[in-house]
């Protein structure tokens, strides 16, 4: 399982975070405790985005606070270039956060908030406002500084969040859910910005969140997680391609597997391949298919015609095809169709 | 991490000067002379003696007293409530032109020296009063009437408050099942508001009960509270013995109403954590014609309209217009007469000097108080991460409260009783200056506390920690986040208690020396003697300390300092 994992022995010095057997523990209001974070390791190097994804409650946030140095750590290091945090309050990490609501301070304006960084820092009063500008104009807000964050939008919030956030570069980003607040087209929209600005400000980031394309659109790598455990960490590409587990294919969507011979050539199998997983999109409609199966439902999503088909052998697969004004081209319910497996939209997994 | 540890120690040090200044203010200026009171009543000659309970609960006298005390706090809490509910939902759940304007001036009286408004219902209420028909002078009405005038805004603002941020879709929902809008709010609204209207109702009645100022005025020798007994045993019977065990049962009767309130508010704020949208809870416009016409506005509005000028407005206006009359006709003779003594062997300095030695004494007082409550609230907010630290928080703050049931005749009495020679010390704190604004910082206090608290309370933890993340240490997140925040319910805490100081009667009548009496102290020794002259120079000196404390809590509105933020 944890065969992608970096190890963690041996290595001497780690350029930028490195987090080692990282146990936190959550304790709750009537004083019970719970495992957040189970002996987690990670690394980021500095300039990379590397997104920690899991469904809610797998421990995300709970890493990323004591990164942050706002939880604290129950056993293992946090260390940055090295460097042990054990110790080192929050205000003296230079680790900037970004919360999922913003946390804008209510009594300031943009430019305030913005600023809140570099007066810590003891910038003067000039170059503050030259760098607010500049920060405002990176996240699209330009001339919103004497606005009151009350008057703001969601999106507007959170971009002032994010420029306050980057203001006092700090060393490392993290980010907690950033844009699920927002609704969808916002939020697949702000993703793209917000890679364009980490990218532009070179900032090394962590980036946590439960929205799969969000991770695929922001992040250099993907950290899945679950249950305060590391299940992989790959580039986008790999991890689509090659999950290391069914548990990690499922939760990046994928619905159906099968062994790796039921589909014999129609698949070319990597070493160590085992299983095929088959999602949307794996498999098309085609007359002389070598699959067959029968429509389960079909709909309309936004521009395209989504048909669930029960194949033989295999289960249900969801086919997505580009929607049609003609009404005649969407199966019935009950039809039998022919299906091809596309090679290279599947998963392979070890077993 | 041997390189913080000094930085540990310092703040410590910080928090535990934060925690130790207050609770030694608390222990020496309010446990040790309420204490000695309590042992007052319960020790002779080194041993407990409850026979004192036996004797003073034995008096008719004392019955009579104690029923009089509930029979009428529970009458004005129930009128205040019953007015105060329309109102709040006019003044907070429906807006209209000049709602601010009747919002600012319906919490006047709550600040008004308590003499004030007993001046202001006996000339109301006398014969030649306005509503003198109505035979109300000297009567137990009377006294009932003045105390809902006092109280009616604390229900307004508390029920209000909470209503405003009342999630509207439940009765929205009641009436889209086909219930009435009168069933929807029986049946829907009004069980949501009930923790609002209880906490409400158990201050407003905590008030009442320990009403003093207003009852000595109105209630001359027939009607009484314990609070204004305890003043009568002390000083006109020199019984110390009753007034200690009175004490006692004050401190019994009021610590079930504030253990009723604290219920209250725990349920409430338990309720509060379900606040609407902000967008949900824009109050609707009043409409009280045509189509749109609701009849519960329409009564709102009428219940609201009959308190606001006759309960309200018409004793402030008649001690205005007595105040410039004189025996001679029309004029501001009476207003000249304040540079004088008045009559014969009436008072030892001037009406100004008094007003000068009130401000004083309430300056001081208010730092003291701000000071001490601001302390208290900064501590009572934090959220420690250890179940014990928290628990010692809540303690805190459960403990500045005490205070607010305990009358103020009682800590007036105290200091008078332990403050000589306190703990075995050769020295007699009875003469020092500062011994009133003490007094009086003791009874303000809670008030700054309840003022201050819930706005640091209510900052998000999560803001505290993004001022962190971005560079801040723990004393500049308080400097940057907390303070800035804070100052805006500050202005407020300082006007409440600059306006409770200079309106204290309860303890300063005890402790006010005769060459240097406060506005209030003149103004009961102007109308307890006989002429007309005198009375003219109460109705005027009242205007003066009224005028004076309105003022001030209308300046206090507006000092909101360090709010401006920016670069």
């Amino acid at each position: 399982m944890t065969a992608r994992v970096p190890a963690a022995a041996g290595v001497p010095v780690t350029a930028g975070l490195a987090v080692r057997d990282v146990v936190v523990h959550y304790r709750d209001d009537d004083g019970t405790t719970a495992t957040a974070v189970d002996g987690l390791s990670l690394d980021v190097a500095h300039g990379e985005v590397v997104a920690l994804l899991g469904p809610s409650g797998s421990g995300k946030s709970s890493l990323l606070r004591a990164v942050a140095g706002l939880e604290p750590l129950s056993a293992g290091t946090v260390r940055w270039d090295g460097a042990d945090l054990a110790g080192v309050p929050v205000h003296r990490r230079g680790f900037g956060l970004m919360f999922q609501d913003g946390q804008l301070f209510p009594h300031r304006d943009v430019a305030g908030n913005v600023a809140f960084g570099l007066e810590m820092s003891g910038v003067d009063r000039e170059r503050r406002r030259v760098e607010v500008g500049r920060l405002l104009e990176l996240v699209g807000l330009h001339g919103f500084e004497r606005r009151a964050v009350a008057t703001l939008s969601g999106g507007e919030r959170q971009r002032v969040a994010l420029a306050r956030s980057l203001a006092p570069r700090p060393r490392l980003l993290l980010l907690d859910e950033p844009l699920s607040a927002l609704d969808r087209a916002l939020r697949e929209r702000l993703a793209g910005e917000v890679r364009a600005a980490l990218t532009a400000t070179g900032t090394t980031a962590l980036f946590v969140t439960h929205d799969h394309d969000e991770a695929f659109a922001v992040a250099d790598r993907i950290a899945v997680m679950d249950a305060g455990k590391l299940l992989q960490v790959a580039e986008p590409r790999e991890l689509w391609q090659r999950p290391v587990s069914r548990r990690v294919a499922e939760f990046l969507g994928y619905e159906a597997f099968v062994d790796v011979g039921a589909l014999a050539g129609q698949v070319v199998a990597a070493d160590g391949c085992a299983v095929v997983g088959l999602g949307p999109g794996s498999v098309r409609r085609a007359a002389d298919g070598p699959l067959t199966g029968t429509v389960v439902a079909a709909g309309f999503r936004r521009g395209v015609t989504e048909v669930e088909v029960d194949v033989a052998g295999v289960g249900v697969v969801t086919v997505v095809e580009p929607s049609s004004t003609h009404a005649a081209d969407v199966p019935e319910p009950g039809t039998t169709v022919r299906l091809r497996v596309d090679p290279g939209a599947v998963a392979q997994l070890p077993g | 991490m041997d390189r913080h540890r000094p930085r540990l120690t310092g703040r410590l040090l910080i928090w535990g000067l934060a925690v130790v200044v207050p609770l030694a203010f608390l222990g020496v200026f309010f446990a040790l002379p309420v204490g000695t009171l309590v042992l007052r009543g319960l020790v002779t000659d080194g041993a407990l003696d409850l026979s004192g309970f036996g004797e003073v609960l034995g008096r008719p006298r004392t019955w009579r007293i104690i029923g009089l005390t509930l029979g009428q706090a529970a009458a004005a809490t129930a009128l205040a409530v019953v007015l105060g509910v329309p109102g709040a939902h006019l003044m907070y759940r429906r807006s209209f032109r000049g709602r601010g304007a009747l919002r600012a001036f319906v919490i006047v009286p709550f600040v008004l020296p308590t003499v004030v408004v007993g001046v202001a219902f006996r000339s109301v209420l006398s014969d030649s009063g306005p509503l003198g028909f109505l035979g109300w002078d000297g009567t137990l009405a009377a006294i009932v009437a003045a105390l809902v005038f006092f109280n009616y805004a604390v229900v307004v603002r508390t029920v209000g408050a909470f209503w405003s941020e009342l999630d509207p879709r439940p009765e929205q929902a009641a009436r889209s099942l086909g219930a009435s809008p009168w069933r929807a709010f029986v049946g829907v609204t009004l069980p949501a508001l009930t923790p609002a209207i209880a906490s409400a109702a158990a201050i407003v009645f905590l008030f009442c009960a320990t009403a003093f100022g207003v009852v000595l005025v109105l209630g001359g020798t027939r009607y009484g509270t314990v609070e204004t007994e305890i003043w009568v045993q002390t000083t006109q019977f020199l019984d110390l013995r009753a007034a200690a065990v009175l004490s006692i049962v004050q401190m019994v009767v009021l610590a079930v109403a504030l253990t009723a309130a604290g219920r209250a508010r725990t349920r409430r704020e338990r309720a509060l954590q379900m606040v609407a949208p902000e967008r949900l809870v824009r109050p609707a416009p009043l409409v009280l014609r045509g189509r749109g016409r609701s009849w519960g506005d329409v009564g709102a509005v009428a219940v609201t309209g009959a308190v606001v000028v006759l309960l309200l407005a018409l004793p402030l206006a008649t001690v205005l217009v007595r105040s410039v009359r004189t025996p001679s006709g029309w004029g501001l003779g009476n207003y000249v007469a304040l540079g004088t003594t008045g009559g014969p062997n009436t008072l030892s300095v001037t009406v100004w000097d008094a007003a000068v030695t009130s401000l004083r004494i309430a300056l001081d007082a208010t730092v003291i108080a701000v000071v001490v409550g601001g302390l208290v609230a900064l501590v009572a907010s934090r959220r420690p991460r250890s179940a014990g630290l928290r628990r010692s928080v809540r303690l805190l703050d459960a403990m500045f409260m005490l205070p607010l049931g305990v009358s103020a005749v009682t800590v007036g009495f105290g200091f008078l009783v332990a403050l000589h020679r306190p703990l075995g010390l050769d020295l007699d704190l009875r003469s020092s200056p500062l011994l009133i604004p003490v007094a009086q910082a003791v009874v303000a206090t809670p008030l700054v506390v309840r003022t201050v608290l819930p706005v640091l309370r209510a900052i998000d933890s999560r803001l505290h920690e993004a001022a962190a993340v971005l560079g801040a240490s723990p004393g500049r997140v308080l400097a940057a986040v907390d303070w800035p925040i804070a100052a805006r319910s500050l202005g407020l805490a300082l006007g409440l208690a600059f306006a409770v100081s200079l309106g204290e009667f309860g303890a300063t009548s005890f402790l006010a020396r005769p060459e240097r009496p406060t506005l209030p102290v003149v103004i009961f020794r102007l109308i307890g003697r006989p002429g007309a002259e005198n009375l003219g120079m109460a109705l005027a000196a009242s205007v003066l300390l009224g005028l004076i404390t309105a003022g001030v809590m209308a300046l206090a509105e507006r000092v909101r300092p360090g709010a401006a933020g920016g670069l």
